[in-house]
């Protein structure tokens, strides 16, 4: 049977409708649920086997990316989430849903101080679209397992990752947490190559279980050829690069 | 109890508001050696919240410790004053403190939301309120006045307080008193008549307002004040268009023409001759009458297109104005049909030039403008400054279209001095419709239902006023028309209302646009009659009279005529996701407007007289033919240098500033970005988009705007942007015989005979152009009035009219994306191809303008050979035998090459004596920079250029040269080089005018 995707919206999501056709490209079953259909039961949550919290602006992003809905999460759906992930399920935020994950605490990167990194606004000061090169680590996280580089587009204000110092930075590379990071052909990162001015040009981060991934980048945009900018220049490419993440999703549960 | 929490960057994290301050205070010159730090503030009013809750707040939900660090206390604490630590002291020297507030009422979507999170706490809900704090320092006093006007508040919407705040409450709303309030027109003479439209900001014309006090002089009655309101609302130009759907009589040089309808008699009656041509084959759906245009896209879908108008809200709050602009035309798709699901945003600015201080001295040689008004010298009073002016819409259109998850795909910036105090913001939306969900039509006896926000005083006469003049004293006049728009509270409504068309809960959709309730509830009526009860409106606070209530255009608000049946399943769907939704009244068959409040009856007017009985406008339009002169081409002319300064030019250079801050590729059907090539920064001809994912058919989006030309005559310039937005989208792979047209006409004082005719040619090229290339127009919109006035330091009354501009957008369709081109060079040795004819048409072209010569013939169309070329290019291109291709426009071809070597990033050689040209054009400058219509740079691989020439065989066109790979632009005439570029500086020149 077809794993079954739960992708979460709230107001202000905006990338459900493309999340749930990526999944299902993939070979999965998703259906799109309001956050307040969750509220009342979180027992749905049962009858998923993948969470995806995609991408938009999440009550505006009002105060900061992601604030309230993580917080909302936090305080009212935190057991029924940690529950899902300690089941051997999988949990995928894309951009918004990266800001909302970091404030649930399901990444595991939370100690007695609150989070020891967040995502923060672009050194540009605004948002910005454009296509990145991704150098993938993909250490235990589930999504990304034999996938070495993407090219896909971010599309954010807010996506800059900060690690609270350079030894929170260190040790969560070490334990092979920073599976993404932005790269370019030649040399280190710089702008625009790295967007946002990211530490350690990190673009995504896995938990400890390497069942939870959040990303900055929008792997959903680029499942067909012809949403890559120079598809018309490169015609060999067939597929897209974000289309192997949700079919490694998929695969895990087949 | 008032508190502040202020939030404040970390220690050695960047402090942005303040740095952009700093930036923006050096660029015009303020300061050297000014110091900034910034805070954002929420001030807290509740009684029943503790210090103890506050540090909760600050540090777990406004602060995010891993950058910023929080501080909070009772307001009038001056803790809260005291710059940031991270300040150094410097002894001696003053710090001004600034706190920066949306005016009351202004729309804050962060108050609301952040009044929810703290309930979502479990904390008391307090009422909250946003503002912005600044610590400057080395500032003398009359700057700080300059930096508080021109940089920190626009006075349209937010307040500045200097030192510590002194406030005692943050709710808003008084009590309201009802008292019904009737206008007296009796005893009026027809000065006393434009008095009270003046004093009232009805903005009538003295036959409107004849007819009414005979109309009530006949029921032996006084109008009440929302009875005249609701007329002014919808006989306004805004709602009803009057002018040109009014009786003009037009003269020209061929002689005199009436009309009782004129846009009946032209751009309307060219589309309903197409469709009857057409037959069974008409693939029109729904034209020039609901709020978009609504052709066929598939067996399941039809796709729809509007765009509007935002100009005089934007000159006075750039970013409001843009912001709700965007809104606007959202809620026009939403209001299509049974609801249309926004698919892709374009949007069209006219700014003036934003280094407008540096033209002064070259403003006296720019003498090629026949309108000696654009020698203006220096900002008026009561302009904002153009580079403000752009950024405010930029961001505006941004925060909304991102917001809202809808992909801005296509658009086009275009600079002119005239559009100073008067810039133009067009917004266009496209939507994507279920076949069976097309039409609407309400009910007699359904509820009439309001969802989405509230209502308040925002907004009151947005429709009235855009139909005045523009003066320096605008702002302090008009600054209720000016709102910010509330992005999540419109998506919130579009997920529920597109839920509520597949279920079949409503009967009929329109949105609250110019009007508010009184436009959506008075046409939605129109053959039906209706009872509003105005009392049971939601608002955002209380005070608003019955009046304003039903003019207010508060946004994010949508009218539904919904069956008594169906009303519970809708109520509910709204309610679970957070949407309100509230009977207001119903439709009753009685043929009448009858509005109340409590029960009590405050206006009563026949529907019949409220639609048919505006006094018909007409009106005189003349059009002479500006006199002709020749264009001297200069002896000797530097071709490369003049291609780098077109290259530089405000209109062709790059607009990757704006592009990149807008998503273009939510919803994830991008194929052809606005940005293409090998490092994707090359200008795109048009954008496709795939709104149905599973399938391969494309939309292109396009358009076509060029008011230099207008300086010569409006009907050329008419027909070059219906041609260059075809073209456009011809060059991407768009099928000719399936493109539709927009026109959305901004132009000055029509009641001027000149202005008007030259308004009435460029319609008629409209009708003549579409009836030839089979391209109907489906919809839209005229602004008029477009001028700025202003008095000068002489005590003199300046008017600006802008240039006449005509925005043609082109929505065409493609079978399959994959067959569709992108215009960057793809391959050395290709061959390259010039597609069309090419005649001496330097006048209003960019040669003209950076060589600062006037006169010529301005460009032209034909519009049979026209037909013929777009459709041999399509072919090809559907052929799979092009590899790239670019339109010729601004710049003619040396611009189009350049381009298309630098985004594709492999150099070429042209040789341009080999071309096709009329006998005249047989001058090397005339080759290279002449902006003749209706032609295309194609790059060919050479074993289809065969094939290729059979295709063309009966269109003007010749091989000229072929991509190579030496990353060098080579242009020869007869075997002369004359131009020799390195592609990287011709990059670098067109790159960096807006490179900010």
């Amino acid at each position: 049977m077809s794993p079954r995707v739960l992708i979460l919206r709230a107001p202000g999501t905006n990338c459900d409708e493309e999340s749930a056709y990526a999944f299902e490209r993939a070979g999965g079953v998703a259906e799109r649920m309001h956050i307040a259909r969750l509220l009342e039961s979180p027992r749905v949550l049962g009858d998923f086997q993948i969470l995806c919290l995609p991408g938009g602006f999440s009550y505006g992003d009002d105060i900061a990316a992601g604030r309230i809905l993580g917080n909302q999460i936090r305080h009212h759906l935190a057991d029924a989430c940690r529950e899902f992930r300690d089941a051997g399920k999988l949990v995928l935020g894309i951009c918004n849903g990266f800001q909302i994950l970091l404030k649930t605490g399901l990444l595991d990167l939370d100690d007695e101080g609150g989070s020891r990194a967040t995502l923060t606004w672009n050194d540009s000061a605004k948002f910005e679209a454009r296509w990145v090169q991704l150098a993938v680590a993909p250490g235990n996280s589930v999504f990304l397992q034999g996938i070495e580089e993407m090219e896909l587009p971010v599309a954010h204000a807010e996506g800059k990752f900060v690690a609270r110092d350079e030894a929170t930075l260190a040790e969560l590379h070490n334990a092979g947490r920073l599976v993404l990071r932005y790269t370019a052909t030649n040399g280190a990162p710089s702008y625009p190559a790295n967007p946002n001015g990211a530490m350690g040009d990190v673009a995504g981060v896995c938990d400890r279980s390497g069942r939870v991934l959040g990303l900055m980048p929008h792997p959903e945009r680029f499942i067909d050829r012809t949403q890559h900018p120079r598809w018309t220049r490169e015609p060999n490419r067939t597929t897209g690069d974000g289309l192997r993440l949700f079919e490694n999703a998929i695969r895990y549960f087949s | 109890m008032l508190w502040e929490i202020d939030i404040l960057p970390r220690q050695g994290q960047p402090d942005r508001a303040a740095q952009r301050l700093a930036h923006a205070a050096r660029q015009l010159q303020l300061a050297d050696s000014l110091e900034v730090a910034s805070a954002r503030g929420f001030l807290l009013q509740s009684e029943d919240l503790s210090s103890e809750h506050l540090k909760i707040l600050a540090r777990e939900l406004l602060a995010d410790p891993v950058v910023e660090t929080a501080r909070f206390a009772r307001l009038g604490d001056e803790a809260l004053s005291a710059p940031p630590p991270t300040w150094t002291d410097k002894n001696g020297s003053t710090v001004e403190l600034l706190h920066v507030l949306l005016k009351p009422g202004v729309m804050d979507p962060v108050a609301p939301s952040t009044e929810q999170a703290i309930a979502d706490f479990g904390l008391p809900r307090p009422i909250v309120r946003t503002l912005r704090k600044y610590w400057l320092r080395g500032l003398q006093t009359q700057d700080l006045e300059q930096l508080r006007r021109r940089l920190l508040a626009n006075d349209a919407i937010e307040q500045v307080v200097q030192g510590p705040l002194a406030l005692d409450r943050i709710d808003l709303g008084r009590p309201y008193h009802f008292e019904l309030r009737t206008v007296d027109l009796a005893g009026l003479d027809d000065a006393g008549l434009m008095a009270l439209s003046r004093k009232r900001q009805l903005y009538m014309q003295l036959a409107e307002l004849q007819t009414i006090q005979k109309h009530f002089a006949g029921l032996d009655r006084q109008p009440t004040d929302i009875e005249l309101e609701t007329l002014a609302q919808t006989w306004s130009e805004h709602c009803s268009h009057k002018t040109l759907a009014g009786r003009i009589a037009y003269q020209d040089e061929r002689g005199e023409r009436r009309f009782e309808n004129m846009l009946h008699e032209t751009i309307f009656a060219a589309t309903k001759q197409l469709r009857e041509r057409w037959g069974k084959q008409d693939w029109c759906v729904s034209v020039f009458r609901d709020n978009a245009g609504v052709v066929r896209f598939d067996d399941k879908f039809n796709v729809c297109f509007k765009v509007e108008t935002h100009n005089h809200p934007s000159a006075l709050e750039p970013y409001g104005g843009a912001n709700t602009g965007l809104g606007g035309v959202i809620r026009d798709t939403l209001g299509t049909g049974m609801g249309a699901k926004p698919i892709c945003s374009t949007d069209v600015f006219c700014f003036a030039p934003p280094d407008f201080e540096s033209r002064i001295e070259d403003r006296v040689l720019s003498s090629q403008i026949p309108n000696p008004k654009s020698q203006i010298p220096n900002l008026p009073p009561g302009v904002l400054h153009p580079r403000r002016v752009m950024q405010g819409v930029v961001e505006g259109v941004r925060d909304y279209g991102n917001r809202m998850g809808i992909p801005t795909v296509n658009g086009a910036v275009f600079f002119d001095e005239r559009y100073l105090g008067n810039p133009l913001v067009f917004c266009g939306n496209v939507g994507l419709l279920p076949r069976d969900k097309s039409f609407k039509e309400p009910l007699a006896n359904d509820l009439i239902v309001a969802i989405g926000g509230r209502t308040g005083r925002d907004g009151i006469h947005g429709a009235t006023f855009s139909s005045a003049e523009l003066t320096h004293e605008s702002e302090e006049l008009s600054g209720g028309a000016v709102q910010i728009g509330n992005a999540i509270e419109e998506k919130k409504v579009a997920d529920v209302l597109l839920t509520a068309r597949d279920r079949g809960l409503f009967t009929a959709v329109t949105d609250c646009g110019a009007g508010g309730f009184s436009s959506a509830v008075g046409e939605m009526g129109e053959d039906i009659g209706a009872e509003v009860w105005l009392e049971r409106a939601p608002l955002k606070y209380e005070g608003l009279s019955y009046t304003e209530i039903w003019i207010s255009e508060s946004q994010e608000r949508m009218v539904l005529a919904v069956s008594e049946e169906k009303w519970s399943e809708l109520e509910k769907l709204c309610h679970s996701e957070g949407v309100e939704a509230t009977i207001i009244g119903r439709f009753m068959p009685s043929g009448r407007l009858v509005l109340k409040y409590h029960g009590e009856s405050v206006g009563d007017l026949e529907m019949k007289y409220l639609h048919k009985g505006r006094p018909p406008v007409v009106r005189e339009a003349r059009y002479a033919p500006p006199p002709t002169a020749p264009l001297v081409l200069p002896d000797r002319i530097d071709y490369g240098n003049t291609l780098l300064r077109i290259l530089g030019s405000l209109n062709v250079a790059s607009k990757e500033w704006v592009i990149r801050q807008y998503d273009h590729e939510v919803q994830g059907g991008s194929v052809i970005k606005p940005l293409v090539g090998v490092t994707n920064d090359g200008p795109s001809d048009a954008a496709v988009v795939r709104p149905v994912l599973r399938s391969q058919r494309g939309i292109v989006i396009a358009c076509g705007m060029n008011p230099r030309y207008g300086d010569f005559d409006t009907y050329h310039m008419a027909a070059s942007a219906i041609d260059e937005a075809i073209r456009n989208c011809v060059a991407v792979g768009a099928d000719p015989s399936r493109i539709a047209l927009l026109d959305n006409f901004c132009w000055g004082d029509c009641q001027r005979p000149e202005t008007l005719g030259s308004l009435v040619r460029a319609a008629l090229a409209c009708r003549d152009l579409s009836l030839v290339l089979e391209t109907p127009f489906i919809s839209g919109k005229d602004s008029l009035n477009n001028e700025f006035s202003y008095v000068d330091a002489k005590r003199n009354r300046v008017t600006i009219a802008i240039p006449s501009t005509l925005l043609i957008s082109a929505l065409g369709q493609v079978g399959n994306v994959s067959r569709c081109v992108t215009m960057d060079f793809k391959q050395p040795g290709s061959k390259l191809f010039i597609i069309g004819q090419t005649k001496a048409e330097l006048g209003g072209s960019h040669f003209g303008l950076v060589q600062n010569l006037s006169g010529g013939q301005v460009p032209t169309v034909d519009p049979l050979a026209a037909r013929a070329t777009f459709a041999a290019v399509h072919s090809a291109i559907h052929a799979g035998l092009v590899a790239a291709c670019h339109d010729l426009s601004e710049g003619g071809l040396a611009v189009a090459a350049a381009e298309m070597a630098f985004a594709g990033g492999f150099g070429a050689e042209i040789e341009v004596a080999n071309m096709p040209v009329d006998r005249e054009a047989n001058h090397p400058a005339i080759r290279l920079f002449s902006e003749s219509n209706t032609r295309f740079l194609c790059e060919v691989p050479s074993e289809k250029s065969r094939e290729f020439g059979k295709l063309l065989a009966d269109i003007p066109h010749a091989e000229i040269g072929r991509v190579t790979d030496t990353a060098r632009l080579v242009v020869g005439d007869a075997g002369i080089a004359i131009i020799n570029a390195g592609i990287d500086v011709l990059k670098k020149a067109w790159k960096a005018p807006l490179d900010w």
